[in-house]
Parts: structure tokens; sequence; C-alpha cells
């Protein structure tokens, strides 16, 4: 059974059985990883640009070494500079790459909807590495690989995602996902951080970190944007770290078995001490693994359609 | 020449006319209304389905001139608005340079001088539109401008509005506000779970409410006129009604697309969906049609904003607010309001020819022998696809290309001049 949809803009309305076939080819390209030559020819001849208009070292390198891995030729377009201040139209930038004959395009953007844009414009499969505030599919399914891992299966699994929700692509993504595959997701943070009809989704509002460790399985714990703007929604990032960050005295006390992600790169003192981070209870780095993986799942699905 | 409307539904509610008879036009006045001959004249439009009304007119209208030509011009846009069926329009000042000195008033009302369609220009409440400093507004108002807004944004300080309230008592011309709290205001769509699900910053419908209460208040205070532009949240239509109620000056505004559509229709990402006001829930939607319905809403105006298709093909964070209107705003009210028996025709004109022109303080016209004639004729009933590729207008931004109306212009008479079947001919 091949995927129902040749592109992958994000997990909303995703069925469950292309979840499900992600995450079992993942774990064969996770295979491929440990052995000597982790390089399978899949994808020769197949040209794919990685479009990136916003900042991103671990997510770019991800999907490179995955399109390496599959023998893809790849390209890397990055600019934090949006193409209207150059001059240039998005659409003519697209249209322009485009011309040179590529296969499939992974695309960040800072504007929520730039992968449905290119949908438009482009006969490219496209893979949204994150829009705006929107979507992040692959970080959300590299996050239910790893914790496949852990669980085995996600039907009432307890999970609750930390931080800022309202900023967040990596929330909404995982809520899709996670929701879709049965599991029971809420979401903690202060009401700043909560957007609005969230609770439409199918989640559970917290705004306690205790009560959070405690009803969970595991956290999924967002990084804080210390550029954004302090004394907006959050008074200071000590007060964050003082009410919401995930402490070994925190877990000890309410819950030692929580497992806890987060999608990198880590604030250490704000959203997860260094304990926590470095400690038993966190699987970040098997997500940096599982992420290559299911990036190799997704583009050689997307790839062979 | 004599121009013959045979057999017309003649409706006009300021002067409690709904008839059928004919009607002649001779020289661009109207000559006779009654049982006509044909014999001796020149031109004859067969009634039977139509309606003919008083002139329709749009007070809310970006003509995009001076400054950006490539989207809209005077001529461009008078073309669109007598396709559409209005024989005046009222343009809004946020052009470059701005409606804020006389001889710009005075270039776009030179402009538009010999077309069939009015303009009324709106001068800007302050210089450059920038907050700061009132505009002159005696001068605005002596070279022809009949109403004031900063609109794009609200009229930043509650100072400067109460000089302008005040100040303009002189002439009883409104402010025009475009009611939105700008610290509220970085946003590309309405805030609810829709934009949560796409995403998108969003704008609370609070930071409507809050200059809508603001502008009530600065008009009870002052005595001023206030006129709510393109109002789109159910707790506005609310406000303006307890305001109404309580005897202050104020007046409201709606824009076909904010009684149509909701923010469900972002979810394809699709920039012709993008405006400010942004698009709102269906409660909202329901308490606009109700607003209209009791009178809390006096009339209903486009917004017409038109972009060029590279601004609009954009990133949706990036793209600019705003659609076309002219062209589909009577389609849209016909069938929205009058087809869904909501209103009744009589309303409709009410909303799109006559209180405009009360707002504004101009003159309404009238159906009677002897007077110039100023007339719009359209099929309530003619049912039409939208093709934006056919608009008169210079842009193509509209969100409702494709889709199926029921009501449709065919002609507009003004300034001894008739606009049919996609041609002018003189009177």
């Amino acid at each position: 059974m091949p995927l129902s949809n040749r592109h992958l803009l994000g997990l909303y309305g995703i069925p469950r059985e292309d979840i499900q076939l992600i995450l079992d080819t993942s774990s064969t390209f996770r295979e491929v990883l440990e052995r000597p030559i982790k390089k399978v020819p899949t994808l020769t001849g197949k040209t794919i640009v990685n479009l990136f208009f916003e900042n991103s070292t671990r997510t770019r390198i991800s999907f490179e070494l995955a399109q390496k891995r599959l023998s893809a030729d790849t390209v890397n377009f990055s600019t934090s500079m949006s193409s209207t201040k150059k001059g240039e139209t998005f659409k003519d930038t697209v249209k322009n790459i485009e011309a040179m004959k590529i296969d499939m395009i992974v695309v960040r953007h800072q504007s929520a909807g730039v992968p449905h844009f290119l949908t438009k414009i482009s006969n490219a499969n496209i893979i949204n590495a994150g829009d705006g505030r929107h979507e992040h599919p692959t970080q959300a399914l590299l996050d239910m690989y790893s914790i496949r891992e852990k669980f085995k299966s996600f039907e009432g699994l307890r999970l609750c995602i930390v931080g800022d929700i309202a900023h967040s692509r990596v929330a909404l993504s995982n809520i899709h996902g996670l929701i879709t595959m049965g599991a029971k997701v809420s979401v903690c943070g202060p009401p700043t951080m909560i957007p609005r009809g969230i609770e439409s989704l199918g989640v559970k509002v917290l705004h306690s970190i205790d009560k959070a460790i405690q009803e969970n399985d595991v956290l999924n714990v967002l990084r804080i944007q210390l550029e954004r703007k302090a004394g907006t929604n959050i008074p200071s990032v000590r007060e964050y770290h003082n009410y919401f960050g995930i402490t070994a005295e925190r877990i000890e006390k309410n819950n030692p078995n929580i497992v806890i992600l987060h999608p990198g790169p880590i604030n250490r003192g704000v959203e997860l001490s260094s304990e926590v981070a470095d400690g038993p209870y966190q699987i970040i780095l098997n997500q940096v693994t599982n992420g290559v993986a299911v990036r190799m799942a997704v583009l050689y699905l997307l790839g062979t359609l | 020449m004599k121009l013959l409307l045979k057999n017309i539904q003649i409706v006009n509610p300021a002067q409690s006319l709904n008839q059928r008879k004919d009607i002649l036009i001779s020289n661009g006045t109207i000559a006779e209304i009654g049982q006509i001959d044909e014999k001796g004249c020149d031109q004859v439009i067969e009634g039977n389905s139509l309606i003919c009304a008083p002139g329709l007119f749009d007070m809310h209208v970006h003509l995009r001139e001076p400054g950006r030509e490539d989207e809209e011009t005077v001529q461009t846009g008078c073309n669109s608005a007598a396709a559409g069926g209005f024989t005046g329009v009222a343009c809004m000042p946020n052009t470059s340079p701005a409606i804020d000195n006389a001889e710009v008033v005075s270039s776009i009302l030179e402009k538009a001088k010999n077309h069939l369609v009015e303009v009324i220009p709106i001068g800007a409440v302050s210089v450059g539109r920038e907050g700061e400093s009132l505009a002159p507004i005696a001068e605005l108002y002596t070279a022809g401008a009949r109403a004031f807004s900063d609109d794009g944004v609200a009229v930043k300080s509650a100072s400067l509005l109460r000089n302008a309230l005040e100040y303009l008592q002189m002439y009883n011309a409104p402010v025009i506000e475009h009611c939105e709290d700008e610290s509220l205001a970085d946003g590309a769509m309405n805030e609810s779970e829709v934009s949560t699900l796409l995403g998108l910053p969003s704008v609370p419908s609070v930071a409507e409410d809050l200059i809508v209460m603001r502008d009530i208040l600065m008009a009870e205070y002052t005595g001023g006129k206030v006129h709510i532009a393109h109002i789109s949240s159910k707790r506005a239509v609310e406000i303006v009604r307890e305001a109404k109620a309580k005897g202050i000056n104020v007046t409201a505004e709606v824009t076909p697309h904010h009684f149509t559509l909701t923010d469900d229709s972002l979810k394809s990402y699709d920039t012709n969906f993008k405006m400010n006001p942004p698009l709102r829930k269906a409660a909202d939607v329901e308490a606009i049609i109700e607003g209209l319905i009791d009178g809390t809403i006096d009339c209903i105006a486009s917004d017409h904003a038109p972009h060029s298709i590279e601004e609009k093909e954009m990133e949706f964070i990036y793209a600019p607010n705003g659609i076309l209107g002219l062209e589909t705003e009577l389609g849209l009210a016909l069938s929205e309001l009058v087809h869904k028996n909501r209103l009744t025709i009589e309303q409709l004109i009410e909303k799109l020819a006559i209180n405009p022109r009360k707002i504004l303080n101009i003159p309404v016209p009238k159906i009677e022998k002897g007077v110039e004639a100023n007339l719009s004729i359209f099929d309530p009933d003619l049912v039409w696809t939208v093709e934006v590729s056919k608009f008169k207008s210079k842009s193509r931004n509209s969100p409702f290309n494709n889709r199926l109306l029921t009501g449709k212009s065919v002609a507009v008479i003004n300034k001894g001049k008739l606009y049919y079947q996609n041609q002018y001919h003189s009177l």
C-alpha cells in the first residue's frame, strides 16, 4: 500500500495507515543506519532541493543525510531573507529552481501555508520541513517513532506537550499524529502560550507542570524561544523555569517513570535542567538518530510513489 | 437622445416608490414616467424582470490613484463601479501621496470629471495618515472631500479623534473609522480555532470591538459623527446597536465578504481570502445580517481593494490585505440577503443607494420627472458565474472567481451617460 498523498504537508488529516506505513518503513531504514555502509541506492537519479527560508541547522542536516543515504542528488538553497526583500518573488524563485528539473522539494519557511502554495506552483513532491507555527510533520513522526521504540503502541498512551504551544509547529504536528494513532494528548504551559480553541483539536489543557508529569507517560518538551521578546507572553525566562522547567526533583517527586522528549536545541536551565537533559528519563539523542531514518522513509515513500 | 425604459419595476424607498411603469430619459433627464409610446425613442430597454433603482453608491473603495496606478486608476475603478451597477463611489485616502491636501482631491475629481461614475474623495484625518497632526480638513472639504478617514488604520489617538470629530461639526461630515487596536493587530487572520489549526498569526475580534467602543464614546462626548467601516464582529454590532438606541451619532457599513464568508475559507491558504478586518465566524456573519435587518448596519460597502497578481501570489503572511468588491457586490447582496429572504429589495436599495449618501450628507437621487437621471438597472434573478478575467477593474484579486451568483447589474445611467452591454453611450 503506497501513501495516499504525494506530498507531506502536515499530519492533519493524514490517515492512520499512512502514519503506520511511514513508521514501519522507518524501522527498515533505522537498521540501515546500523550497518557499516549506511547507504542504499533507492533514490538514485532523483534530485531533491532543500529550500530553507529560515535558519535551520539540524533539520536541514538530517534531511540532507537522509537524502545522501538514499543516493539522491541534493542541492541546498538557504536564505534567511524573504525572497521579496531580494526583489524576486517567492514564486519566481521556485519556478527557477524547478526549471532545473527537480523531483522533490523539502521546504522550511516563516509563513504557514507555504508548502501548500508550493503544491500549486510546482510539480515536485513537497515535504514540509516546518512552516511558520503551523506544522513540522517529520519532527512529529520522528517523535512518534522514538515513542514507539519505548512503548510499542500509542493506544491509550498519555502524552503532554509542554511549552509555547501557540508558537510551535512541533506541537500541532504531534497533536494530529498522536491523536490519529490513539494516544491521549494534553498540552501544558502558562495560558499566554496556549492558543485559542486548541481544545477543539481534542487535547486537554494543563497549567501545572507537576500535574503534567504525574498524569502522563511521556512529556514532549518544547524549546522556549529565547529570541522572542521577553515580557510579552512570559514575564521572564527565570520565572518560566521556576514554574514550568522540568527538573530531576520534579520528576522524582511526581513520576520517575516519565519519558522526556525534546525536539532540540535544548535551552539548559530553561525548559529542562541539565540533570534532566543528560539524565535517564530522556531519549533526546535517540530522536536525532531516528530523525534520519524517518526522513529516509518519507523521502523513499514519496519518491517512489 | 431619447432612451425608454419600458415596463420596468421602479423601486425607491426614499420616495415610497415600488411600481411598474415606463421611464423616458431625454438628454440625460427624466422626461416622463408613466405609459409611454416607443415611437420616437432612439433606444428601448425592455424592463420585464428588471428593477430600476436610484444609482447605487459604494462609500468605501480604494482607487489606488495616485501611487499604485498598476493596480487601479480612477478611470478603471470607475469602470469597475459602472460594471457593478454603481453610479457613485467614495474613495479612501490611503494613496501615495495620501489624500491629505486639496491638490490630490482636485486631481482625483479632475480625472473622474467626465466619467459616468461620480467620485467623492475621502480626505485623510491626519497628515500622511500618520496620526500625529490634523490634515487640512477645511481645505479638503472645500476641494470636495465629504468624509474623513485614516483607513488602513484607526485614528491613532483618542485626542486626535476628538479634535477631528469636533472640527468636522462645521461640515456635518463623518469620520470613517477602520476599527482596529494597533497593539492587538499583528496578524494575518481572525483569531479562532481555525488560526490555531492553520498556524497563522491572528488578530482577535476584540481588537475591532475596542476601537468601535472608543469611537462611539468619543462620538457621544463630542457630538460628532462616526461611521464604522467594514464592521465584522458580533460584539461590534451589539455595541453599535446599543449606541444607536442611546441616540449617539454613529453609523456602520459591512462588506459583502463579511456577510458571506467565514474564516473556514482560509483553510486553502488562498491569499484572496486575506483581508482586514479578517473573515470571522458563522456567529459573526449571522449577527451582521441581523444588524442589516434591524438597521444597526446602515449600508453595504465593498472595501474594493485592488492588488497586483504578484503581490497576492505570495507567502500568506507577506501578502497584502484586501480583495476586489465592486463587480460582485450587488450579486452577493442579492444572493445572500434578498434571495435568502433576509432583506427586502427595498431594504437592499436603502443600504446600497440611499443610506451611504445620507451618511456622506450628499443628495440622494430621485426618480421623478425633471431631474437628471441617476439610475441603476439590474436583474435580480439573472444567474451568472463570476469570471475575474472579465472584470473591468485592473486587478484580479477576488475570492469569488467561479462563484455562481443570482442578480446582476444590467445598466447604469448618470451624468448624461448610459453604461449598457459593456459600452458607454451619451444620452
